[in-house]
C-alpha cells in the first residue's frame, strides 16, 4: 500500500515538473521566481480571465518573451509590469492600481465584508432577544412532558 | 420585530441594484479594451518594407493623416476587411499595413491575388512592433495624424459602420484644427 501511494506520489511531482516551462532559461533561480510571479499577475489581452501562464495565445507567448528578456536585462518587476500597462492598459495586470475608476474592485469587498458584519450583528441580537422571550415563560417543557407519558 | 420591517426590502433593492448592473454590461464588448496608445506617438521602430527593399521607420507614418492596418494572411477576419479597406484606398484614404507575425512570400501573394490597399506595408514577422503598440490579435487599424500620433485604436474588422461612427469624426475634427 504504501508502495502505491509513493509511486503515485512521484508521479504527481514529475508531471507537475513536466508541465514547466522548459524553454525559458534563466542565470539564477531567483530570475525564474521572479518569472513565474509575473506571468500570474500578468493577463492575456486576447484569451481574458487567464494569466500570461495559463494561455497559450501567440500575443501571451510573445509577452512571455518579453518578460524573460526584460528580467535578463535586469528590469524590475514594476518596470516590467509598467512596460505592459503603458501599452495594454490597466486590465494586463491582475493588481490593478487605486484610481478613481478602480476604486471600486478596492472598496467593494470591504463594502461587502461590513455590511456582512452588520447583518450577522443584527441577526444575533434578535436572537438572543428570542431566547430571553422564550426563559421567561416555561409552559413549553411542562406540554412536552405531558406528552411523554 | 415591526421594527425591521424597512430591512425586509433590503434584498430586494440588492437585487434590482445587481440587475442594473449586469444589464449595463450586457451590451458591452468585453473584447474592447481601452487603448492606453491614444495621444501618444507610434513606437519607434526600424523594420524592413514588404514590397521593397527599403528599411522603413516611425517617419514613414508622419506627413499626413492616415491608417496603420494590422493584418496576416493567418488572419481570417483580415479577408473579410479586405474589400473595404480597398474601397478606402480607393477614395484616397492612405493606408499603412503592418503584416504581423507572418510570412512574407505568401503575404506577397495575398495582396497580388487580393488587390494591395497599402501605401506601404511594414514587416513585423516576429510581432515586436505589434506589441510596442499592444497589437492582441489581427485584425487592428490605429489612425494617425500627421505628427505620427496615435489618434485612434479599433481592434477588430474595419467597415463602413465602424468608418463611419468612430474614424469620420476624428479625422474631420483633426482636419479642422489642422487646417489641411
Amino acid at each position: 500500500m504504501t508502495m502505491i501511494l509513493r509511486i503515485a506520489f512521484l508521479l504527481c511531482v514529475s508531471l507537475s515538473a513536466m508541465a514547466a516551462p522548459d524553454i525559458y532559461q534563466f542565470d539564477t533561480p531567483e530570475q525564474e521566481q521572479r518569472f513565474r510571479v509575473l506571468l500570474d499577475e500578468l493577463r492575456c489581452p486576447k484569451c481574458q480571465n487567464q494569466s500570461l501562464a495559463d494561455s497559450d495565445a501567440g500575443i501571451a507567448q510573445d509577452m512571455r518573451t518579453r518578460v524573460e528578456s526584460m528580467i535578463k536585462e535586469g528590469k524590475s518587476n514594476d518596470e516590467i509590469v509598467d512596460y505592459f500597462v503603458a501599452r495594454y492598459g490597466d486590465f494586463v495586470s491582475y493588481r490593478p492600481p487605486v484610481t478613481p475608476t478602480t476604486s471600486i474592485l478596492w472598496l467593494a469587498p470591504l463594502l461587502l465584508l461590513g455590511s456582512g458584519a452588520v447583518v450577522i450583528v443584527l441577526l444575533l441580537r434578535r436572537a438572543s432577544a428570542k431566547v430571553d422571550d422564550s426563559d421567561e415563560g416555561s409552559e413549553d417543557s411542562d406540554v412536552n412532558q405531558r406528552g411523554d407519558q | 420585530m415591526k421594527a425591521n420591517s424597512p430591512w425586509v426590502f433590503l434584498p430586494l433593492v440588492g437585487f434590482v441594484l445587481l440587475a442594473l448592473l449586469l444589464a449595463s454590461g450586457l451590451g458591452r464588448d468585453p473584447q474592447e479594451l481601452p487603448s492606453a496608445l491614444v495621444g501618444k506617438p507610434v513606437p519607434a521602430f526600424s523594420l524592413p518594407s514588404l514590397m521593397t527593399d527599403d528599411t522603413l521607420t516611425q517617419d514613414s507614418l508622419k506627413g499626413r493623416w492616415q491608417l496603420l492596418n494590422v493584418w496576416a494572411t493567418w488572419c481570417p477576419t483580415c479577408y473579410v476587411e479586405h474589400p473595404f479597406l480597398l474601397e478606402l484606398a480607393a477614395r484616397g484614404v492612405a493606408i499603412a499595413g503592418l503584416n504581423y507575425k507572418d510570412e512574407s512570400d505568401p503575404a506577397r501573394q495575398y495582396l497580388a491575388e487580393h488587390g494591395n490597399p497599402f501605401t506601404h506595408v511594414i514587416v513585423d514577422a516576429d510581432g515586436q512592433l505589434g506589441l510596442d503598440l499592444g497589437v492582441y490579435g489581427a485584425p487592428e487599424t490605429f489612425l494617425i495624424n500627421p505628427n505620427g500620433e496615435i489618434v485612434l485604436r479599433h481592434a477588430g474588422d474595419l467597415n463602413a459602420r465602424v468608418w463611419q461612427e468612430k474614424f469620420v469624426p476624428l479625422l474631420e475634427q483633426g482636419q479642422q484644427e489642422g487646417g489641411a
